[in-house]
Order: C-alpha cells, then sequence, then structure tokens
C-alpha cells in the first residue's frame, strides 16, 4: 500500500481558456457561503464604523423621505393613497425600494471596488454582489422597526397575508441582483456604468409606485406596468401590512421579469469574470 | 505514477492585449469613437496595430508538479512568472492550454490580501484569513498562534490603518502562514518586512515546506530558492527555460544574468536581442568631462548614455533607468520622460518612435547617490511590456572625504545624501512653560 491510496482523492480542478457559456457551480458558491457572510459583515461594519451617526442612518434616511414626500405629493399634491394615511402608504414603500437601489448601487460597484482583492485571490466573483444585495437588509430590518411604529401609531394591524412579507422581501432582492449581474460586470469595462446608477434610480422609482399607488395607472397598462417588478414588491408589501388590494394582476409578470434578469444576468456575469482579473 | 502529480500544466499560454491607453478600461465614449474613429484611420493608413499590440507574456509552457514538491520559479523581470502564477491560482484565465490542479490550492500574492483599513487587527485576521480561504473554526482555532506569531497581542483592536507598514506586513504574513492547502502559492511576500521578520517568515516557509504540501514558491532571492525548495523551474522570455534541481537552476540563473555583466569596463557592448522590436546595444557610463569610468565623485553628476536599436515603428517606447543596491534593492527609477509627464508637456506624449539607432542620455545630478557600489538596470518598454533590459553594471560613488561626512563631522547614512532645505527660526525667545 502506498501512503496516497489512505489519502482522500483530492478534488481535481482543470483551468481552462475562457468559454462562451459558464455554467454555475453552486455546490462551490455554497462552500464559500462564509466568505460571503464576511464581505456582508465587512460592507456593514464598515458603513457603521465610517459614519458618525452609525446605525441612526438606518432610520433618519427612510423617514425623512417619508416626510418629504407626505408633505409634497400627499399634501401639496393629494395624490390618492388608496384611503391609506400617506406617511404610511409611502413608508411602506420606500423600505422595499431602499432595500433594492442600496443593493443594486452596492452590487454595481461590487467588482470594481474589490479589484485589489480580486486580482490577488481565487474566489466565486459571484459572491461579490451578492454580498452587495445582502448587506443593506441590515437597514431594512432597521427600518422595518420605524414601520412597525408608524403601523401602531395609525392603529394597523397587518393581515395574516403577512406570511408573504418574506417573499416580497426575496423578490426585491432578486430584482437588484439581477441588476446588479449586470451592471457589475458591464462596469468592470465600461465604468459610465456607476454613474448611471444614480440616474437610473431616480426614474425606476417614478415608474415604480413609491409615491403613487398602482390603481392610478390605468386598466389597459397595468400589465404593463407589471413589467417593473418592484411595482409587484411594492404593492405586495402594502397588500401584507396595510390590507390594499393584492398585487395579483402584475405579480406573475414581475417574478417572470426577474427570473430573466436574474438568468441572463448570470451568464453575463459568469461570461465576462473570466476576464475581469485583466481588464479591471 | 499519475496519482502523484499536484499540478500538470499543459501548452500554456497567455495572450495580453496591450493598448496604449493610459487606462485598461474603456468609456463607453471612448469605444464608441473609436469605432466611429477606426474606419477613417484605416483610410488615412493608420494600422490598428498601433492602438492594440498583441504580447505573449507566457507561451507554450508545459510541465509537472509532484505532491510534496517544493518548486522555486525563477527567472528575470517580464519572464511570465507572476502571470503563471495568477493562472495557477485563478485569478485570470490562461488564452491557450489546460491546467490540471489536484487539491485545495492557496494562494498568497500579496500581503495582508484583503485586509480593510478601517478595521481592526482582529477583524482583519477573520476578514483576511476567510478570503484566503480559511474556515471560520479553522481562523478560532489558530487565532491565538496567529496573534502570537505577528507579535502583536496589544493592538489587536486598533485600525489597521494606525498600524505602521512593519505591524501591518507582520499581521498580514502571520494570517498567511497558518493557511494550510494542499498545494500552496507564494510570490515574493518574503522580500518585506525587517531582516529579522524576513527570517522568522522563511523559518515558517520551510516547516511549511516539511510537512509534506505542494509549495509553488515565485522570487527573485536566490539564497531563498535555494535553501526552500528541492526543484526549480526557470522561465525565460515567457517560456520554460530550464527545469531542474532547485540549486542547478539558480546556478542556470546566475549563469544567464551574469551573461549581461561585462565587470570593470565603463563601456558595455550587448548583441542585438532576437525576435524583439527594440533592444540595448550599448551602455556607457562617463564622468562630467565625458570619460568614461565607473568609479564617481560624490559631488560629480553621472553620465549614462543608453543606445539602443529600433526594427519597427513602437508607439510609446520609453528608456528606463532604475539604480539598485547591491543587495538587489531598487532605490528610484527614472524614465526618459520624466520631465514632460512633470512639465507641461511639450513633446507629444504618444509619440511613436521609428525604426532606428538611438542614443539617449540621462545626467544623474549630483550629490544625489551616497558613498557606495550601486548597479544600474536599464531596460525599454512600452507600458509594462519590455523588449529589453540590461543589468549587471556596477559602479562606484568615492566621498573625497567632502561632503557627505565633512558637514556635519560625522558619515551620513543611507543609500542617498543629497542636500536637503531645511528652516529653522527661533520662535519665542526665553520661553517658559
Amino acid at each position: 500500500m502506498t501512503e496516497t491510496a489512505i489519502l482522500p482523492e483530492p478534488p481535481t480542478l482543470v483551468i481552462r481558456p475562457p468559454r462562451k457559456w459558464v455554467p454555475i457551480n453552486f455546490s462551490e458558491l455554497w462552500s464559500y457561503r462564509e466568505l460571503l457572510y464576511f464581505f456582508v459583515w465587512r460592507d456593514v461594519k464598515i458603513r457603521y464604523k465610517q459614519t458618525g451617526l452609525g446605525v441612526a442612518w438606518a432610520v433618519i434616511q427612510p423617514l425623512f423621505t417619508m416626510l418629504i414626500f407626505s408633505v409634497i405629493f400627499g399634501g401639496f399634491a393629494k395624490i390618492p393613497s388608496d384611503g391609506l394615511p400617506y406617511p404610511l402608504f409611502t413608508l411602506a414603500a420606500l423600505l422595499p425600494w431602499q432595500l433594492f437601489s442600496e443593493g443594486m448601487t452596492r452590487s454595481t460597484t461590487s467588482m470594481v471596488s474589490n479589484a485589489n482583492i480580486m486580482t490577488k485571490v481565487y474566489f466565486p466573483r459571484l459572491i461579490m454582489p451578492i454580498a452587495g444585495i445582502l448587506s443593506p437588509l441590515v437597514d431594512f430590518l432597521v427600518a422595518m422597526i420605524i414601520l412597525i411604529l408608524m403601523m401602531a401609531y395609525y392603529g394597523f394591524v397587518p393581515t395574516v397575508n403577512v406570511i408573504f412579507l418574506p417573499a416580497f422581501v426575496l423578490l426585491a432582492l432578486a430584482t437588484s441582483l439581477g441588476v446588479g449581474l449586470w451592471l457589475s460586470a458591464l462596469n468592470v469595462q465600461y465604468r459610465d456604468f456607476q454613474y448611471t446608477v444614480p440616474f437610473l434610480i431616480q426614474l425606476w422609482m417614478f415608474a415604480s409606485p413609491v409615491v403613487y399607488s398602482t390603481s392610478l395607472v390605468p386598466a389597459q397598462y397595468q400589465l404593463l406596468y407589471g413589467l417593473n417588478p418592484m411595482a409587484g414588491v411594492i404593492e405586495g408589501f402594502r397588500w401584507v401590512l396595510l390590507g390594499t388590494a393584492p398585487p395579483s394582476g402584475v405579480i406573475g409578470l414581475s417574478v417572470i421579469v426577474v427570473l430573466f434578469l436574474l438568468v441572463s444576468g448570470a451568464f453575463y456575469f459568469k461570461k465576462m469574470e473570466q476576464y475581469f482579473a485583466d481588464i479591471v | 505514477m499519475t496519482d502523484d502529480i499536484a499540478i500538470r500544466v499543459n501548452r500554456l499560454g497567455k495572450k495580453y492585449k496591450i493598448s496604449h491607453n493610459t487606462a485598461a478600461y474603456k468609456t463607453l465614449g471612448e469605444t464608441i469613437t473609436n469605432a466611429v474613429k477606426n474606419p477613417i484611420r484605416r483610410l488615412k493608413g493608420e494600422g490598428l496595430s498601433r492602438s492594440t499590440e498583441e504580447f505573449w507574456a507566457l507561451k507554450d509552457i508545459s510541465f509537472e508538479v509532484e505532491q510534496g514538491e517544493v518548486l522555486g520559479i525563477i527567472g528575470r523581470n517580464g519572464a511570465g512568472k507572476s502571470t503563471l502564477l495568477k493562472i495557477l491560482s485563478r485569478i485570470t484565465t490562461p488564452t491557450e492550454g489546460t491546467v490540471e490542479v489536484h487539491g485545495r490550492v492557496g494562494s498568497l500574492l500579496e500581503v495582508g490580501t484583503g485586509f480593510h483599513p478601517e478595521l481592526s487587527g482582529r477583524e482583519n485576521i477573520y476578514l483576511s484569513g476567510s478570503i484566503l480561504g480559511m474556515k471560520r473554526t479553522e481562523i478560532d482555532a489558530k487565532f491565538d498562534e496567529i496573534v502570537k506569531f505577528a507579535e502583536m497581542e496589544k493592538f489587536l483592536d486598533t485600525p489597521v490603518k494606525r498600524y505602521s507598514s512593519g505591524m501591518y506586513v507582520r499581521l498580514g504574513f502571520a494570517v498567511a502562514a497558518h493557511l494550510e492547502p494542499e498545494i500552496l502559492i507564494v510570490d515574493e511576500v518574503l522580500a518585506v518586512g525587517d531582516a529579522k521578520f524576513q527570517q522568522k517568515c522563511l523559518g515558517k516557509m520551510s516547516d511549511v515546506a516539511k510537512e509534506g504540501r505542494t509549495v509553488l514558491f515565485v522570487s527573485h532571492n536566490m539564497k531563498a530558492v535555494s535553501s526552500l525548495c528541492q526543484t526549480g523551474l526557470l522561465l525565460n522570455n515567457g517560456s520554460v527555460y530550464a527545469r531542474g534541481t532547485a540549486s542547478a537552476m539558480v546556478a542556470k540563473y546566475n549563469e544567464m544574468c551574469s551573461g549581461d555583466v561585462v565587470s570593470c569596463r565603463p563601456i558595455f557592448d550587448y548583441a542585438r536581442r532576437e525576435n524583439q522590436p527594440a533592444s540595448i546595444t550599448r551602455v556607457r557610463v562617463a564622468d562630467q568631462s565625458g570619460t568614461a569610468t565607473l568609479i564617481h565623485s560624490i559631488l560629480h553628476p553621472i553620465l549614462i548614455d543608453v543606445e539602443f536599436v529600433v526594427l519597427k515603428p513602437i508607439s510609446h517606447l520609453d528608456v528606463w533607468l532604475g539604480i539598485l543596491s547591491l543587495d538587489g534593492s531598487l532605490l528610484f527609477q527614472t524614465c526618459h520622460r520624466d520631465q514632460e509627464s512633470y512639465g507641461a508637456g511639450a513633446a507629444p506624449f504618444r509619440a511613436v518612435v521609428d525604426p532606428g539607432r538611438y542614443r539617449a542620455r540621462v545626467e544623474l545630478p549630483a550629490p544625489l547617490l551616497n558613498e557606495g557600489s550601486y548597479e544600474l538596470h536599464l531596460s525599454l518598454q512600452a507600458g509594462t511590456l519590455q523588449f529589453d533590459a540590461r543589468r549587471g553594471i556596477i559602479f562606484t560613488i568615492e566621498d573625497e572625504n567632502t561632503f557627505a561626512s565633512s558637514v556635519l563631522g560625522v558619515r551620513r547614512d543611507g543609500y542617498f545624501c543629497m542636500p536637503i532645505p531645511w528652516k529653522m527660526e527661533l520662535v519665542e525667545e526665553e520661553w517658559v512653560d
């Protein structure tokens, strides 16, 4: 018996030239879950360390946005809010919206801002944009406390449908990941994309029912409106928390769009990943 | 027996496209304007080849590494060592060929990979350890050992940005040294830190090597290679030049480098490099009056003439001069476009150097280098693409007991001795606390 016979067969890996289509290695991704955790942990930690107010920002941002929207859109413009108090109506939308927009921003810049690590060590690059969408979850959870307090103040009790809330959170995360995969890969090659993100977010917000209700959208355009997955997410939040009409009209289409974004984004990312270290 | 192979490299090649833009990444605008401009350029008869050149950093490399082998990879600058390491550690992909890897790979291409300046030493141990491929439980178990090795129990909760560079390096190496993959790829991380810590690192490395793990070690430090490694791989111009025992490879490497050295003569003539579009043909070291000599006074400038030939138009061709100390540390570099890049940019920045014979002259000002001996390193390159490099010319600076010592009455230490302006004034007379 040779010594090698006792050892377990070491894993074999073949390094080869870039291919057009690279499948995602889910088991490898899973084995790197601790690294994902550490990246998220790092981002959250640094964010709170570098700011004077720290965690308070997670509350200040949605709270002030809610105040301004309530005054301008609810007060001056008198935009109907499905019979709900306008602050509550818009805050229930702002939380998933900020989860999405913050995640999209961070995942877009994730590859470029971690270039120094990427050129020194291997790990599945997908970890980076995924960490980018997960780190805003901490802010989101903190801001949820404000929403709960607001609901208590206005005397709202969530419906039993609240069990679907995680599904809508997941849909928001999946949307930001789908967009983030595309933009992070594009951003490695063309730095323009990180500058287009703030602009994109602004446009996208007005294309989503953050300050108004989907019911304002004419019936014949409802299906088209459902192409924006954030419409489904936001109406879903209002449905499970505030008891508005379920987003049944748009949700199916939203899910399909998100799946398409995710799958195409993942393919594009995996293809470009092979060149990242050379061009970043 | 194939079972004993840890790494099998099969006809590996890596091609880079050198674009003569300042940055590798593009902006959309550039891509669009290029697309518009290119047809026009073509009409004007300017080839596209000028803006992007292809360059094989590695070509047709094949070799095998056995399990438990400690292999030293050596070669001159630009031989392809770093590219090879990057492919083996999966940071970049090859252009052709394959590599079979049997076992878990850990790569250390940098000290302090993933360190974040805002985080404390403790936090960075976890972050960096995890990025390098350690499990959390593994880091927990080795934490005390890492801290002890780095000798920094007191500063664990201090943000790394407040560390001295020595502390940073110690902590970075300590984390890396506790990585336990089956195959370890190490790039010259030992070339940092103070001498005492370097010894400690070398000791740790040889422990790792003795544990029966496969180690690939890239270094310019021949002493380290011959003491750590059993076998060696000598690369030259992107191909395998020789493969054998570490001591034989170190000897071959020295032979290869000493081919460049013609000692004690102030004029060096070189044969043109084959297959290179530009090569250095002569280097001449002279004093202020133009007399060729290798012995110089600390007070007088040194003239260095570099003659080279260019066989085809090369855009952005730069002549670089580096001054090394005798232990091989690079003290500084200068490029023939230094004035241009600092100044108003009167000469065209992206000038194409046309075929022909050229002479570049640089005048090293005095007093600059302290008394002692120094080595010249001359190279021709376009961006990072190197066409030719010559070193091994050693010259000596003598201080006729005038400058370095006499001004202060004590001998100045260090490599440089230029007088630097100071200002001192009396702020307040008879100051009392």
